[in-house]
């Protein structure tokens, strides 16, 4: 690991004070299950570490009638626990599919959301969109199969990240000056990188990710990830269903999918074959069918596509409690 | 026209030495600003600490050690190197085998994905606590149940069944096997190392 200076500070204007607005100067440590890995392998080489796991104000989870507010430094087995994410299925299935007790009890959900690519090409030193054309001729069976027609192909590893925005999860930003203060969706939070320099959320460097919010909306939620087997490794594809439902019939429903695109990946086609009917294994198929329509796999992950029509399937299912497969 | 929506640089009638003498006005004052504000946010300000090692304390199995650390040291690297608790092993580097694991404040973590520096303060407890003259009950059922081949993914599993039965003393069999699902086993001794943790949990939680 490349030596580096260090700082804990202990309140979000101490962190903002020591954040550098020079891109890969300054790297945040929550968890470190993400970042301490790429530092031993230097693909990440910062010149400062901030550890923003002594912010108070960052760890914890509040609630009240119009929503759940979780501290981005919270831990993930603390969330799974908390009686507050009860009326949120899809993000209890999407950490406890994560499988690893270590892992949950380490890793923090703000990084979650900021982990990088697990894009092998990325992790052994050949960047991310450098790798292009790498990536387009060799090995790509975990890549991108949406928006990948860009040089990045690789796919947004973040697991909690399908179920936050199919629930319509706000985040709270704030920096670079010490009053500034931001509050948007979390699926604007992500971003497609355009140059090695971009990364893969809208943040810049000097800015800090405090806090997650998930508004109560009464929408039936379910998570489903196609995984290789019950261990802790990344899904080959998820899928995550927020549906409102009235008297049988879906009246408004968001889909999202992770580990297929270079951001979680909003399927406006499955939403709009799910809409305005009932839940059933026919339509949720549908639904799903509809959702590969635009796929566009590479040469070597063309199962994904499959797999990505059984994700939406029975994250629906699951959403609407009908499904009990899988793992 | 369209060239003029581009705006070329430089442009036409730019006084760049007039912004630069602008700039620079401004700049000084707004340093004599930043000096006075920063003379009052001195206290607040959080510490940077450099690249070179210092000493720090480590509370490390109940007690108190001294070690010199670099900010980019790992917990793995100081228990083993310099504190000699050669029981968490550097198996994977990202903490994937869960060979590493140590109890921090209660919590199982990796310890080679965890900055020292992180842990001052903290309470660490590794696999050599639970040894020694009467060993924890966790042990002893490892070795009653042959919970072992190599051995090097032992102490990385003997500390993740403490910490997964401290908070589950009751867990069933299916629970056990998701519980240790953050440690690995080249040689695949998963079936007795569940056996050790049932025994664990019918003999009460600790021994």
């Amino acid at each position: 690991m490349k030596s580096f200076e260090y700082s804990a500070p202990r309140d979000e204007a101490g962190v903002l004070s020591v954040l550098s607005a020079e891109a890969g100067h300054t790297e945040i440590l929550a968890g470190g299950t993400d970042l301490i890995g790429l530092m031993k392998k230097f693909i990440v080489t910062p010149d400062r570490v901030v550890n923003i796991k002594e912010v108070r104000s960052l760890r914890g989870i509040d609630a009240d009638s119009e929503g759940v507010t979780i501290g981005a430094v919270t831990n993930l087995d603390d969330i799974l626990e908390s009686p507050h994410l009860n009326e949120f299925p899809s993000v209890q299935q999407a950490i406890r599919n994560m499988s690893s007790p270590q892992l949950q009890a380490q890793g923090t959900i703000g990084g979650d959301l900021c982990q990088r690519p697990r894009c092998w090409f990325y992790r052994n030193g050949y960047g991310r969109l450098a790798a292009a054309s790498l990536i387009a001729d060799g090995d790509n069976r975990f890549h991108a199969i949406f928006g990948n027609e860009g040089a990045a192909k690789f796919v947004s590893a973040s697991r909690l990240a399908p179920a936050l925005v199919a629930l319509g999860a706000e985040v709270r930003i704030i920096g670079p000056g010490s009053q500034d203060e931001l509050f948007m969706p979390l699926a604007s939070l992500f971003q497609t990188p355009r140059t090695e320099w971009q990364r893969e959320t809208v943040l810049e460097p000097n800015q800090l990710l405090t806090h997650i919010r998930i508004p109560r909306q009464g929408a039936a939620n379910g998570t489903y990830e196609v995984r290789h087997g019950e261990g802790p490794d990344y899904p080959l594809v998820a899928a995550s269903a927020a549906l409102r439902v009235e008297s049988g019939i879906v009246r408004q429903a968001a889909i999202v999918l992770g580990q297929v695109a270079p951001t979680p990946w909003f399927s406006a086609d499955a939403v709009r074959a799910i809409v305005g009917r009932p839940v059933t294994e026919v339509t949720a198929d549908a639904a799903g069918e509809a959702a590969i329509a635009t796929a566009t796999p590479l040469s070597g992950n063309g199962y994904k596509v499959q797999l990505a029509k059984v994700a939406v399937k029975r994250a629906i299912l699951s959403a609407a409690g009908l499904e009990t497969g899988g793992f | 026209m369209k060239d003029q929506d581009l705006a070329p640089w430089p442009q036409a009638g730019f006084d760049r030495r007039a912004f630069l003498k602008g700039s620079s006005a401004a700049a000084a004052a707004t340093t004599l600003a930043t000096h006075a504000t920063q003379a009052q946010a001195q206290a607040a300000a959080p510490e940077i600490v450099g690249r070179q090692s210092r000493l720090v304390e480590l509370k490390v199995n109940g007690k108190t050690a001294s070690v010199r650390v670099e900010p980019r040291s790992t917990l793995l690297d100081v228990l083993r190197y310099q504190l000699q608790l050669t029981g968490a092993k550097p198996v994977s580097i990202d903490g994937s085998s869960g060979a590493s694991t140590v109890i921090v404040d209660g919590k199982p973590i990796a310890a080679n994905t965890t900055l020292a520096l992180d842990c001052v303060g903290k309470s660490i407890q590794t696999v050599e606590s639970l040894g020694g003259e009467k060993p924890d009950a966790v042990v002893s059922a490892f070795v009653h149940a042959d919970a072992m081949q190599c051995g090097f993914c032992t102490p990385g599993f003997v500390v993740a069944v403490r910490a997964f039965l401290d908070k589950n003393p009751g867990a069933t069999e299916e629970q056990i096997r998701s519980g240790l699902n953050g440690n690995l086993c080249r040689c695949g001794t998963y079936a007795n190392v569940v056996m050790a943790a049932l025994e664990v949990v019918k003999g009460g939680s600790r021994g």
